[in-house]
């Protein structure tokens, strides 16, 4: 049974209980410890910044060129905070139950209300680093409902939010870097973790100009290396995205915990043809205005396919607005699993619309009727720019084509209370662990999940762990493991780069990506995940025969680098298959076809899946094992979530 | 609507920073006009590991025109010949069939090529280092909303806070100049009731470390707010000067380290 | 604590120079102009040439004469230093770099323009000032009846002339000068330094549209306010009026007179 630390208490008060017990580490001690940062998103350029502060030596690596550059930066809608400015009967208590239902009674009680806790702090802190979250007339903070929430709790930034939070956080940590207090290591990837009894002491890198592999000695290391949706090879997250740094730290024996829940999101730009690299979200918030339809015959789609028909030509009774039909109460604004699955099953229908036939309309029409275009413009304006920028389609004038794409992973390294993996020393943070979002985020949560980690979590709970070692002696870079450990890098390395073969690593990271989007997407069934194991371990093997890695280790090199990402994708790849058909119920984004109600809707069944799947690795081409954390729900009422 | 064209690219390639670098000719067929630049990058790319050649290294990430990553220069314009847009949002749809596309990297003193089309842009980052923060520590700070801040002001700094560090604006100025993207920055500050403390050592301390980095010197041409992806405007490298010049003749000249 | 560079060895200072010259240029332009409006008199350069003795034996206006020689000076040194700062910082060319897409000719081509004037300014202090304050000028008497205000004049030959004079008798004023208005005419007569003249006006004009406008931005004014004065006043004022004024001159002598 694995210890998740939870205090002891009422839920309410486990947090500052907690930080009252927690050893400190004192001021002149805190300079003898290094703490290193993998990753410098929201989450690790807060925590690098905020443990540098208080004077502990930080080393952040990330792999691109700026720590700017995270892909934090690209979220768009904004950050919830419990500050209820609006006075419409917010608090952190409902923060902390939206966030627990929403999730889909998958996440940790104390957990989920440490994150409502604290979210009313990070306001606080970004605007004082001087984040232009966006204001009324008065001077004060404006904030808007987000993603079908019945309070406004959403502070925002246009829709730049996670570009302002990550500046935010970016320039604290120019400033400690200023200082020496943090040394930055920009185009370096994690390829290892370094292991001294038992605990986590360092890490290997390569830097990917000159090839160079490093190791680097830590007390602590803290994993902020954001999530794994590119093992579905088309996703809304950076080409760069890669669990590579959680992978190997997973072989290192940190659990990994229900790899199986990904979101997709219902409103991203579809796919257009073989060629496609990345797919394109837009704010959910177009939901609130647009409706989703497809033809209701399946002759009438394929004649929009073939461009014999104009969608304007479908009759207003040959449409199917097949969210409306199916859910009267909620409409078009079910949440996105609901909304993606549907978007789904109808294009599996073959009722799908654009060339490919994979994608449903987004229709504006009736809004502009009702509102008004210059109405429209204004709320939406730069979304409809940036649709008709990529597909060269007017949205004022045709709808919309979307189809949803994975966005985000909630599952990931598993941690206790204190964000601490199974490896002692070793931490994750932000998207990268697995602990808030339960089995389902709710639209504004994952930027509070990072900065409230990075700020507001792990400088407490890290300087328990530091003050507990009872020693403030530096780590021997001379022990043997640091050596050992890059010496197994190296040998990594030299065989990627002996691989020759006839495949390039997109070749087979295309096909790890059909196969997951096809059997371990937004319906998952046995027979599929079984099939799908099997065509990744045949994959796998394809991969290790016949991929092609060329160039020298020397210099930047862009099939090493994405070489060794793909890899580890194929065995996470597998073990999400592996949770999947482990999870034989449905709940937030892991649909199982064999576990639903008669309408069609997820069904969980909390009797026997009310735990928390985390893996261990237990060696090469060995089945994981699977540890179970007990959910327990003290103070919330266990629901089936209904949209009708 | 959606056509095939087969293009000839001029690649910069060049190995390493201190290697001479020159440029190669690919050939691009079958390029489908719904591709973004990078995508058909991508495709050529494949084509080219298949023949066993080492692919054309370019930096990219979000592919969504918000991280600041991507950098070419196409047809002698950065993020080639659409305004307000990065390489990753510029469509085939915006070249012909037949054309002739010379991709080279940014080009500054500052920025060294390190393979190919990528350069090192941690110039930037030492600008920012500089100065570009307020200095608050996390906790302690006062409730978000205990300085209110008229809309107009808030809105202005936003603009200016949008800069995502690409770089076009130097690699589009004929003196390879960085003062819209400093600008940007110390606007944002100079804007805010945050920013006031540090207002006028920030100034000079970003100043200090744009030229100590090589940058060139500017000369007002505008060519960096014409090609600005996110349109950061000349506004801001106005009230630069004034910041900088309002500090060093009118106030303290220290600034804190 | 530490000490900010010294502000002209900042990039920013060594505009600010640039600026503040240029504009005190401007304004020497304007005078300069309307003095010499007055060789469009029909009095046989009476008024001209009295002009011509006040402005370079008037003690303030000797002062601010040398100070506009420093200007010269030194906007052309700084552009010099600017200029090879600038070239260092790009020390790689782009194979193809569309600037005309970003920007205007004459904002990227100062130096240039710049240099066409600067040939200029020493033929025309060539052609005139020095000339006129080394004695190879003519010499002329004018006689002025105070009561009618007719004037005529005889050339006076070297041995007649010792110093500008003028003396009132019985209701006629007689004034001894330098006939630096012949000396115009003279000079104009030459087809190639009118053309020169015509073509540097036209430099003068392009350097202006971008450079008075340039200057504003450089101290730091631009503001919605009133950039729209400042760009109509560089561009009609001088990169029109100016110049027009300016190229009338030669054109005058050597067609009309």
């Amino acid at each position: 049974m694995l210890d998740s630390r939870v205090p002891v208490g009422p839920l309410a008060e486990k947090w500052s209980k907690h930080k009252f017990n927690m050893k400190l580490v004192n001021p002149a001690n805190k300079r003898k410890f290094t703490i290193i940062v993998v990753g410098t998103g929201l989450a690790g350029a807060s925590a690098a910044a905020s443990l540098a502060e208080l004077g502990y030596n930080v080393k952040t690596f990330c792999y691109q060129d700026s720590p700017r550059r995270a892909h934090s930066i690209a979220a768009q809608g904004g950050i919830n905070a419990a500050k209820n400015y609006q006075n419409d009967g917010d608090s952190v208590y409902r923060l902390f139950y939206d966030t627990i239902k929403g999730g889909d009674y998958r996440a940790r009680e104390a957990n989920v209300y440490r994150l409502a806790e604290v979210s009313v702090d990070i306001i606080d802190q970004c605007v004082a680093q001087g984040v232009p979250f966006a204001r009324e007339y008065g001077g004060l903070l404006d904030n808007r409902s987000f993603g079908g929430a019945q309070v406004s709790r959403t502070f925002y930034a246009r829709g730049q939010t996670g570009q302002q939070l990550l500046l935010g956080a970016y320039s604290a940590l120019n400033r400690q870097i200023k200082k020496g207090k943090v040394e930055s290591y920009t185009r370096h990837e994690m390829l290892d973790l370094v292991k001294i009894d038992g605990h986590a002491r360092g890490i290997v890198t390569r830097d990917m100009v000159t090839g160079k592999i490093e190791t680097h000695a830590g007390h602590a290391v803290l994993l902020c290396t954001g999530g794994y949706g590119n093992v579905f090879f088309l996703s809304t997250n950076a080409m760069g995205c890669n669990v590579t740094a959680a992978w190997r730290a997973h072989k290192r024996g940190a659990y990994f915990a229900n790899p199986c829940y990904t979101q997709i999101h219902p409103t991203c730009i579809p796919v257009t043809g073989d060629h496609q690299s990345k797919l394109t979200l837009m704010s959910e918030s177009l939901r609130n205005d647009g409706r989703v339809w497809v033809p209701k015959t399946v002759e009438l789609s394929q004649k929009l396919q073939k461009g014999e028909l104009k969608p304007s030509d479908i009759k207003e009774d040959d449409r199917d607005y097949f969210l409306e039909r199916k859910y009267p109460s909620f409409g078009n604004l079910v949440p996105r699993d609901v909304a993606s699955r549907n978007a789904k099953e109808v294009v599996d229908e073959g009722r799908g619309v654009g060339k490919t036939g994979v994608a449903v309309f987004l229709d504006f029409k009736d809004a502009i009727a009702r509102l008004g275009e210059d109405l429209v413009r204004a709320k939406y304006g730069n979304l409809f720019d940036m649709y008709y920028q990529i597909t060269d389609e007017n949205p004022y004038k045709q709808p919309m084509r979307i189809y949803p794409a994975v966005h985000y992973t909630m599952g990931g390294v598993w941690v206790d209370y204190n964000l601490m993996t199974t490896v002692p020393g070793l931490y994750a943070l932000g998207e990268c662990n697995f602990s808030d979002h339960g089995a389902n985020r709710l639209g504004a949560s994952a930027l509070m999940q990072g900065l409230s980690d990075g700020y507001f979590v792990i400088p407490y709970t890290v300087g328990d762990y530091l003050a507990n070692l009872g020693s403030f002696a530096p780590v021997d870079a001379s022990n043997p493991a640091f050596e050992e450990t890059r010496l197994q890098v190296e040998q990594n390395v030299n065989k990627l780069l002996s691989m020759r073969g006839s495949k390039t690593v997109d070749d087979i990271h295309k096909k790890l990506g059909h196969i997951m989007w096809e059997y371990c997407g937004m319906a998952r069934t046995a027979e599929g995940l079984t099939k799908a194991k099997g065509l990744i371990q045949d994959l796998k093997k394809e991969f290790w025969s016949d991929v092609c890695v060329l160039g020298e280790n020397e210099e930047l090199n862009m099939s090493l680098e994405k070489a060794g990402r793909v890899a580890d994708f194929i065995e996470l790849g597998e073990l999400m298959v592996d949770d999947a058909l482990n999870r034989n119920e449905s709940c937030g984004g892991h649909f199982r076809l064999e576990s639903q109600t008669e309408e069609g809707e997820a069904k969980r069944n909390d009797e026997e899946y009310a735990y928390v799947s985390a893996w261990e690795f237990k060696g090469e081409n060995h089945a994981e094992q699977l540890h179970k954390e007990e959910l327990v729900f003290e103070n919330v009422k266990l629901t089936q979530r209904s949209y009708k | 609507m959606s056509g095939q064209m087969n293009l000839t690219l001029k690649v910069w390639r060049q190995k390493k920073e201190n290697q001479k670098g020159q440029f190669v000719t690919y050939k691009a067929n079958n390029i489908s006009d719904d591709m973004s630049f990078l995508e058909m990058l991508d495709v050529v790319n494949e084509e080219i590991t298949r023949k066993g050649e080492d692919p054309i290294y370019f930096d990219h990430d979000c592919r969504e025109g918000i991280c600041g990553m991507c950098s070419l220069v196409i047809n002698g314009r950065p993020h080639g010949p659409k305004y307000g847009t990065t390489t990753c949002q510029l469509h085939m749809r915006s070249f012909h069939d037949g054309q002739t596309i010379v991709i080279e990297p940014w080009r500054a003193a500052a920025f060294p090529v390190l393979k190919d089309l990528a350069v090192d842009r941690t110039a930037f980052d030492r600008i920012q280092q500089a100065g570009g923060y307020v200095n608050v520590n996390t906790g302690g700070v006062p409730d978000a909303n205990t300085i209110p801040i008229p809309k107009r002001i808030a809105d202005e700094a936003f603009e200016s806070a949008t800069c995502i560090g690409c770089g076009a604006c130097v690699a589009a100025c004929k003196n390879a100049s960085a003062m819209l993207f400093v600008s940007a920055k110390v606007s944002q500050f100079a804007l805010l009731p945050q920013g006031q403390t540090e207002r006028y050592e920030r100034a000079q301390a970003m100043v200090d470390q744009m030229d100590a980095e090589g940058f060139g010197n500017c000369t007002n041409t505008g060519a960096c707010e014409a090609e600005c992806p996110v349109g950061i405007k000349l506004t801001n490298i106005a009230r630069l000067n004034r910041e900088y010049f309002t500090a060093k003749l009118f106030r303290q000249e220290d600034i804190h380290n | 604590m530490s000490k900010s560079k010294p502000i002209l060895t900042s990039s920013l200072g060594r505009k600010l120079v640039m600026s503040l010259t240029g504009l005190f240029l401007c304004s020497f332009l304007v005078i300069h102009l309307i003095g010499n409006f007055q060789l469009f008199a029909n009095d046989e350069g009476y008024a001209f040439n009295n002009y011509a003795y006040f402005m370079t034996h008037f003690a303030p206006i000797k002062v601010v004469s040398y100070l506009l020689y420093a200007s010269i000076v030194i906007h052309a040194v700084y552009a010099l230093i600017l200029t090879i700062q600038n070239k260092k910082a790009r020390p790689v060319q782009y194979n193809q770099y569309d600037g005309k897409s970003n920007s205007a000719w004459n904002s990227r081509n100062m130096g240039i323009l710049g240099t066409v004037l600067l040939v200029f300014i020493a033929t025309h202090m060539q052609n005139f000032w020095w000339k006129y304050h080394n004695d190879q000028v003519p010499y002329i008497e004018y006689t002025k009846d105070l009561n009618t205000g007719t004037i005529t004049s005889r050339e006076l030959s070297a041995s007649e002339f010792t110093d500008y004079l003028v003396t009132t008798d019985n209701g006629q004023e007689v004034t001894k000068a330098r006939d630096l208005y012949k000396q115009v005419d003279f000079t104009f007569q030459n087809v190639g330094l009118v053309i020169l003249y015509v073509v540097a006006m036209f430099a003068l004009a392009f350097h202006l549209i971008h450079g008075f406008q340039s200057a504003f931005q450089t101290v730091g004014f631009n503001h919605r306010r009133y950039i729209g004065i400042i760009r109509f006043i560089g561009v009609w004022v001088f990169g029109v009026l100016i110049p027009i004024g300016f190229a009338a001159m030669p054109l005058y002598f050597y067609f009309i007179k």
